[in-house]
């Protein structure tokens, strides 16, 4: 004998309740032991919709450009892969380009705007070192590949990476048309020659990049790069129409790298 | 064996008896063979056998924590809570800071910290062979914390050694 329809529905309503209801009284009467843990950004952080930044080449000489690019490295512990601290540590010509780690370099104007140059370029650009970087794309293909979703686009446009869910399988490097990502092939830290003991290293077998300085803009600092530049790079929020970057971008001609593969670059440049 | 009492072999010519194999069970063998498996299999647990193997003993006596007065020495969270569970808690903070640059943790008293590894658990904690290394080296865990994060007492010593040399 089964129970009568009567018996059915009591039960059924009894049972939706206490599911309902049970997992409410279980917090009240044992509430978790850190209810009020809680994160927030720090004080002072810069926040923005889009971080973009212009690179104004007609300020940007080479001794500025330098003092950009080592601004960055000793900012974030690259290694220079040439230069060990150690000689017993050092490697092949050919070694030295294949596993560089570059976040922030020099290019000439035919490998940074391949496609846009002509047999009779303007006589200045043949001479001008570009500084490249990550581009912070708003349709970022690295972002795509990745299997492990350790590299990822912030809300605020920054393409980062998480070191720690890096798998190292370089299908990044592969999707990234910029080359802005590098490969340890080794353990970087022979390769360092001074630290800075407030921001880590990476291992061998992860790929890394520039970040924007993400851990200088959270403390409201602009990136290393642009506080050494004096002004030849400008760094601010596109989704601002008063900021620095959309009034440059406003005034001057820009030029992207590879605009016409659909990355969306936000790293614009004046020539 | 046929009806005649003849043996065949299989191709149906005639045979001897064939002959009854030999017991493949060797009692004596094998009982030796088992007594050798299970003390080669136990003998880790003889020879630590009456051994008393020294417990962790992660010390909280660093300079930075000795400077602060009595009643702040607390870390982020209680110390029940930590030891159970600070492997979580810092990788809920790698996760928030990596992910979403929520830099700051906000404890369950309400209390402000950054939420940093290298730049605030070992500013006081530096004594990582003392602390860290003490139970993790125990229970045989290897966190892979110190591939990239560095290890700061250490380095500032190999600094202050290289200048004095």
């Amino acid at each position: 004998m089964g129970i009568n329809r009567r018996e059915f529905l009591r039960l059924a309503g009894l049972s939706t309740l206490l599911g309902l209801g049970g997992k409410t009284a279980f917090e009240l009467l044992a509430p978790g032991q850190l209810e009020a843990q809680q994160y927030v950004p720090e004080p002072g952080a810069f926040k923005a919709k889009r971080w973009a930044m212009v690179v104004d080449m007609r300020k940007l000489d080479e001794k500025t450009a330098h003092k950009c690019i080592n601004a960055c490295h000793l900012t974030h512990n690259v290694p220079d892969i040439a230069n060990p601290v150690n000689p017993a540590a050092a490697v092949s010509p050919e070694e030295q380009v294949r596993f560089r780690i570059k976040w922030l370099w020099k290019e000439d104007f035919h490998n940074a705007f391949p496609g846009d140059e002509h047999d009779n370029l303007q006589e200045k650009l043949h001479h001008m070192k570009f500084l490249v970087l990550c581009n912070h794309c708003d349709n970022p293909p690295c972002v795509r590949v990745c299997p492990t979703k350790a590299t990822f686009r912030r809300p605020d446009g920054m393409v980062m990476m998480d070191m720690h869910r890096c798998i190292g399988c370089r299908y990044c490097m592969a999707a990234c048309p910029f080359g802005a990502r590098s490969f340890n092939w080794r353990d970087p830290r022979p390769y360092i020659k001074e630290v800075n003991l407030n921001y880590p290293t990476r291992e061998i077998g992860v790929v890394e990049k520039c970040t924007f300085c993400d851990e200088r803009l959270s403390k409201g600092q602009m990136p290393a790069c642009v506080e050494a530049s004096g002004g030849a790079l400008i760094f601010g929020d596109l989704g601002d129409p008063k900021s620095k970057v959309r009034d440059q971008l406003r005034t001057y001609f820009t030029l992207r790298r590879k605009a016409h593969l659909g990355t969306y670059p936000q790293v614009y440049y004046i020539v | 064996m046929d009806h005649n009492g003849n043996y065949k072999n299989e191709f149906g010519w005639f045979a001897d008896k064939p002959k009854v194999p030999k017991k493949l069970f060797n009692f004596k063998a094998v009982f030796i063979g088992v007594v050798i498996f299970v003390v080669l299999v136990t003998s880790p647990l003889w020879k630590n056998l009456g051994q008393v193997i020294p417990g962790p003993d992660p010390q909280l006596n660093t300079a930075a924590i000795m400077k602060l007065p009595e009643k702040d020495r607390t870390c982020v969270e209680s110390k029940e809570y930590m030891r159970a569970n600070h492997m979580l808690l810092l990788g809920e903070w790698r996760d928030e800071v990596v992910r979403d640059a929520n830099r700051d943790y906000v404890n369950s008293k309400g209390k402000k910290y950054l939420a940093s590894l290298s730049n605030n658990c070992m500013e006081c904690h530096s004594n990582k062979s003392q602390f860290c290394d003490q139970c993790h080296n125990y229970v045989a865990v290897v966190p892979n914390c110190w591939g990239c994060h560095w290890e700061k007492e250490k380095e500032k010593k190999q600094v202050a050694q290289s200048e004095a040399k």
